[in-house]
């Protein structure tokens, strides 16, 4: 029998017996992170190949729901801050080597971004409302006349803003769950996937709502790709990775990792948006709604189980 | 008799409004709770003191770091100190929780009644000392002083028992001489004429092997035997570890011997057999410095290793080989004594089969063997003589003709009427130990706590004693008082100073201050010839050629040996302590008082089916019972586990971190559960935890209901006739894991 | 000038002193450690192995919670030493994460410690404390570029492992076995 013990009474609180520093708030952050990455992409994107006259629900009334997301997200990050009162020392420097202090600058100009970005386009959305002051007139029109310039600089960003937290989450070598390189780019993907959705939510035309059904639908084809690829990864991999794996597959996520991200958060919709290609009438809300869950029970099983998996000696 | 007397009281004392008044240093106690990490700032605020160590009793010389605030953030061993060369063990590290424990008894204690419970009441010092020395007075004019009992432990012992012996009593007993080492000083004394003592004089750095029969060095932290263990491990020596657990030792032993519990003296006598009869003793050694050596081979002629083969379970190859590794290393080996050698009755006679056995590989005086230790003769403060008192421990414990220390469980009998009426005791003063921990049969000791007219308890901390008394006394640390100074004996003899590094906390006293006021009450005046105990330290260190000032820049000074070399040197002629001034390998003195004068084996009982052997042991970590509240100590351990092997755990049905509750062969439950540790490092046949735990008194708040106390299940005890040391290994349990108790404990 | 430890697990006796000392040298809260002591056995009775040792932040080479902290918080300094500033901590927890030995913990006052190799001491010539309390003499530290130092020799003459090597830390800590 093995026996392996602390024996001077270690007991630190939230690491001992299991890792548990990093919960909802976290994976909230993550889940609105790449919700909002996804529709900035989606909105940048089209706004540069100036089809944004074509996909209205994009970039005016998805683009509402960024703002929102990034502040609560941001709120959720720094809620779990512990010594809140030293985080503008995140912006005193930027460290090259630590993905989170590319998020830190990547959020401080793009939630200003995306709060202009909306404003530029009040007047559209709230046709009704009139603005308080000349000035703010004035500026709205300028940033209008200026979008094609911050669709460039969001196009980037947004990327960065979903892709990051995966490379942050693989960089740490210590928690074998994450630590494998396909973590970002299928970050990035589930983001996407999760902006497509919530824009086929809002989508009231109907060449939005098919194209963005051909959009997700595909994005969901390619994130279930790369998570096969993550789990034969881990299956060729070292002993940890075996470990880590065994909480996933015939461990205490199992059933939420398969019954939530996969079958629910990718394989119904798809099934779904696949059969709304083929003419069948499915209420949009349904694979939309589907998506957005599987997105974030993805980020909170990602969170709770890869702080168990830890390294074995 | 009035039942409500004695018992325990659990609820917590009724607070006086002028508590208020007491400053309990809340403010100074800021310590380790802040979120600073000022100490190399604070470094250059802090003043040293020297001081030597109280936490258990190998008395390391320390330096106590206190601030302006009087908290005391650290504590470091003394460099020149011969106990600890500059390194404290993790009790005497963690001091600094014992002076800072919010838990610690603040004001003297006074039971009352009320609405008809027994309960404390916070009183004066005054009123505190008035009560014991009218008591005192009363018990001397109805009975005799010498009905009035002291038992004791440690540093305030020493000065109780000087107001003691002013005041006419010689009953006097400490557990650490029936509960623990006595019988194995009784053996060795029997054998070489003097006792092994405390420290012991093993020469582990120089040794080349080790055997350890009774000895968890390792996880007794008996501080200069730890080093030299590691010392000697470094320098390539065998260690052979006889125990039945894998114990720490064990997995540093080249050899380790999972012996049979309750077998060890076959082991023993098997061994002398080989090296007797394959040559291997040391036959100058035993021409020269021994005594009936012929009659011993005879008698170890039919202990063979294959008859203890059968007893002890250890195959013969491994006995013969195992000798042969001590032979081979010899003179240059130590059979250690052990410590807390009270086991199963039979006790003296096996600390007096490893005193032979170290007889015959010629370690007693040489090099890697035993040193002839020496302490210096510290002169007395001058005091009045003592008066000679009608009787004492020594007619208590008259039944056993070897015993050289008062035996405590004969005192506790003899508080009982009709236990011994011969010598009625009728009070107990108990100083700085916790009996319900430190003796067994609780149910002895209570109903002799029933019987007696006055109970005084002495101690830093409320411990279960403390729910008996009359009345409670708080004594302050040893970090804020001045004691005697030490000399205990060692390879050269040295002196170290205590002094007070903080004034005492809260209300409490040292135990000099206690002694004195009773005696002063007592008018015995001149026994207590001085306003500061600082004065008798300092006349003392005068006599000895130093000074307090020197005292106190150095904290310890070394002196030179005076009689003669630490070893024996070749062919020297030597005198030792015994009648025939031999190593006596046959006792006269065993024989004419009928006991056998040379070791043999007796069968002990064993467990019967679903029963498991009860063993403890120590915790490097802690010191008995006594640190278990420790906030530093407690952190590190705070309850203790029951080794379970897996077979057992299998058979069971008991999973790792389970409750369960022990019941022993006598019937008695135990008040609280403890964890199942399911190891392989534990015999099928028995069970372990570490002692100490189980504390029963809320006041202990870190300490209360965690873990479990071996002590409450130990009813049955085995009594050595030489010296009546208490055998306690003879427990069996069975284990429990519905909890047996159906009303909440508090 | 490398900082480094030497542990010799055949003499350790599991007795933590290196704890307690830790804490009151450190100001370590109680219940919180910045070091502590392991217990691995194997075998079965009475065929038994058993291995103490005492761990801490190994102040690792190729160190990931200095490079995944977004502040700088986390550096190395001269010898190799890793220390949190904790006014710059943000306590955003990502360095516990990426700590393959949990050596790193949130202190209550809301910052992120660990082991310092007690660098405040080694400024003075003096060792850390965990070292030199040692009642087996069991822990050594030096300068791992110094061939003469002690702890270079060790580890020249004795069979030596590190912890968790695979995690691609580069530890400065080394274990001393059988």
């Amino acid at each position: 029998m093995q026996e392996e013990i602390f024996i001077s009474g270690r007991e630190l609180p939230k690491i001992d017996p299991y890792l548990e520093i990093w919960h909802f708030p976290i994976a909230l952050y993550l889940f609105l992170g790449g919700l909002a990455a996804g529709i900035l992409f989606f909105a940048a994107l089209f706004t540069a190949l100036d089809k944004d006259k074509q996909v209205p629900a994009v970039v005016k009334y998805a683009m509402i729901i960024v703002p929102v997301a990034l502040s609560i997200g941001l709120m959720a990050l720094f809620y779990d801050l512990t010594h809140k009162l030293y985080f503008w020392q995140l912006y005193t420097t930027i460290r090259l080597e630590s993905p989170m202090s590319w998020g830190a600058w990547v959020l401080l100009i793009i939630t200003p971004l995306s709060f202009l970005w909306v404003f530029s386009y009040f007047s559209e959305i709230f046709p009704k409302w009139k603005l308080p002051f000349p000035f703010l007139e004035k500026f709205e029109t300028y940033l209008a006349k200026n979008r094609k310039n911050m669709a460039f600089m969001i196009l980037p960003l947004s990327i960065i803003l979903g892709i990051y937290t995966g490379i942050l989450l693989s960089a740490f070598n210590a928690r074998p769950l994450w630590n494998n390189s396909i973590l970002g780019p299928l970050f990035l993907t589930s983001g996407l996937s999760t902006g497509a959705a919530a824009i086929l939510l809002l989508s009231k035309t109907h060449f939005e709502k098919s194209l963005f059904t051909k959009i997700d639908l595909g994005l969901i084809i390619i994130e279930l790709a790369l998570i096969v690829h993550m789990i034969m990864g881990m299956y060729a991999g070292s002993a940890v990775q075996l470990e880590a794996l065994d909480i996933m597959i015939g461990g205490e996520y199992t059933v939420l990792f398969f019954g939530f991200v996969i079958i629910l958060g990718l394989l119904i919709p798809a099934f779904l948006e696949t059969i709304e290609i083929f003419g069948y009438k499915v209420p949009v809300i349904i694979p939309s709604m589907l998506v957005l869950l599987g997105g974030l029970m993805f980020r909170v099983i990602m969170v709770e189980a890869g702080q168990i998996t830890r390294y074995l000696y | 008799m009035n039942n409500s007397r004695r018992t325990f009281i659990k609820i917590s004392a009724l607070s006086a409004s002028g508590l208020m008044l007491y400053n309990y240093g809340i403010k100074a106690n800021a310590t380790s709770l802040t979120a600073n990490n000022k100490l190399a700032d604070s470094a250059k605020a802090l003043n040293r003191f020297p001081t030597y160590c109280e936490v258990c009793f190998w008395k390391c010389a320390a330096w106590a770091y206190v601030d302006e605030n009087n908290n005391i953030p650290k504590i470091i061993g003394n460099d020149t100190d011969p106990h600890c060369y500059g390194r404290l063990c993790p009790r005497g590290t963690g001091g600094v929780g014992m002076y800072s424990d919010e838990d610690r008894l603040k004001t003297p204690l006074i039971r009352t009644q009320v609405n008809g419970e027994d309960t404390f009441r916070e009183a004066s010092w005054e009123e505190a000392i008035d009560l014991i020395a009218g008591k005192m007075k009363s018990i001397k004019e109805q009975y005799g002083p010498e009905s009035f009992a002291l038992l004791k432990h440690g540093a305030p012992g020493g000065h109780l028992e000087h107001l003691f012996q002013a005041y006419g009593s010689d009953t006097i007993g400490e557990p650490a001489y029936a509960q623990c080492r006595g019988p194995r000083e009784t053996g060795f004394k029997l054998t070489f004429g003097a006792w092994v003592g405390s420290p012991e004089p093993t020469d582990i750095r120089d040794t080349k092997c080790l055997v350890l029969i009774g000895s968890h060095i390792g996880e007794n932290m008996h501080n200069t035997q730890v080093q030299e263990m590691s010392e000697c491990i470094d320098k390539g020596a065998a260690i052979i570890a006889v125990d039945p657990r894998f114990s720490t030792a064990a997995s540093k032993a080249q050899h380790w011997l999972p012996i049979k519990p309750a077998t060890d003296m076959a082991l023993l006598l098997a061994w002398m057999h080989v090296l007797i009869y394959e040559d291997l003793y040391d036959k100058e050694y035993v021409e020269l410095y021994g005594q009936g050596f012929d009659k011993l081979k005879e008698h170890v002629r039919g202990f063979t290793p294959e008859w203890a083969y059968g007893i002890t379970t250890i195959k013969p190859e491994e006995i013969r080989k195992t000798a042969r590794v001590m032979a081979e290393a010899a003179p240059s080996v130590i059979v250690h004594p052990g410590r807390h050698v009270t086991w199963y009755g039979d006790d003296s006679q096996r600390g007096r089969a490893i005193a032979l056995l170290n007889a015959l590989l010629g370690s007693w005086g040489r090099r890697g063997g035993f040193y002839f230790k020496e302490s210096l003769k510290i002169p007395n403060f001058p005091h009045p003589p003592y008066p000679e008192p009608k009787w004492g421990w020594h007619e208590i414990g008259e039944n056993f003709p070897f015993a050289e220390m008062g035996i405590t469980n004969e005192i506790i009998k003899a508080s009982i009427p009709g236990g011994n009426d011969k010598y009625p005791v009728k009070a107990w003063m108990v100083a700085g130990t916790n009996l319900l921990q430190s003796i067994p049969q609780a149910s002895v000791i209570e109903k002799a706590i029933e019987s007696i007219e006055f109970l005084v308890v002495l101690d830093t901390m409320p411990m279960e004693i403390t729910g008996y008394a009359d009345v409670v006394l708080p004594e302050c640390t040893y970090l804020e008082r001045y004691d005697d100074l030490r000399s205990a004996t060692n390879r050269e003899p040295s002196v170290a100073l205590r002094m007070p590094v903080a004034p005492p906390k809260y209300d409490s006293k040292p135990a000099w201050w206690v002694a004195k006021q009773i005696g002063e009450k007592l008018g015995l005046k001149e026994y207590f010839n001085y306003t500061d105990y600082k004065e008798t330290i300092a006349w003392q260190l005068e006599q000895i050629g130093s000074s307090l000032e020197e005292m106190e820049k150095i904290g310890v000074k070394n002196f030179p040996r005076k009689t003669g070399s630490m070893y024996l040197k070749e062919g020297e002629a030597y005198e030792f302590g015994t009648p025939s001034g031999k190593i006596e390998f046959y006792s006269d003195q065993l024989a004419e008082k009928g006991f056998d004068p040379m070791p043999v084996y007796t069968p002990h009982p064993e467990p019967e089916n679903g029963y498991y052997r009860l063993n403890y042991g120590r915790s490097p970590m802690h010191t008995f019972s006594r640190t278990i509240n420790n906030p530093n100590l407690s952190d590190l351990a705070d309850e203790n586990y029951l080794w379970v092997n897996p077979k057992v755990a299998k058979i069971e049905g008991l999973k790792n971190k389970q409750e369960v509750w022990l019941q022993n062969q006598d019937g008695i439950t135990s008040t609280y559960p403890i964890k199942v540790r399911v190891t392989e490092r534990i015999r099928w046949d028995s069970v372990y935890m570490y002692h100490g735990f189980g504390h029963n008194n809320k006041k202990l708040t870190r300490a209360h209901g965690k873990g479990m106390s071996d002590t409450q299940l130990i009813t049955k005890v085995t009594v050595d006739p030489l010296m009546g040391g208490t055998g306690m290994r003879g427990n069996f349990v069975k284990i429990i894991q519905e909890n047996p108790h159906k009303e909440i404990l508090s | 000038m490398k900082y480094g430890m030497v542990i010799d697990t055949l003499k350790c006796v599991g007795c933590s002193d290196c704890v307690v000392a830790c804490q009151t040298e450190n100001n370590v809260p109680i219940g919180y450690c910045r070091d502590w002591v392991t217990e691995s056995v194997n075998g079965a009775y009475p065929q038994i192995e058993m291995e103490l040792k005492t761990e801490r932040c190994n102040h690792c080479e190729n160190a990931p919670c200095v490079r995944c902290c977004p502040t700088g918080a986390s550096h190395i300094i001269e010898g190799g030493i890793v220390l949190v500033t904790p006014n710059e901590c943000i306590g955003c927890g990502a360095c516990i994460e990426s700590c393959p030995y949990d050596a790193r913990y949130q202190h209550p006052g809301g910052y992120v410690d660990k082991c310092t190799f007690c660098h405040h001491r080694l400024e003075k010539g003096q060792l850390p404390a965990c070292v030199s309390v040692c009642p087996t003499h069991c822990m050594y530290f030096g300068d791992l570029d110094d061939p003469t130092s002690q702890v270079s020799q060790l580890l020249k003459s004795r069979k030596h492992k590190v912890l968790a090597p695979e995690a691609g830390t580069k530890p400065n800590i080394f274990y001393l076995v059988k």
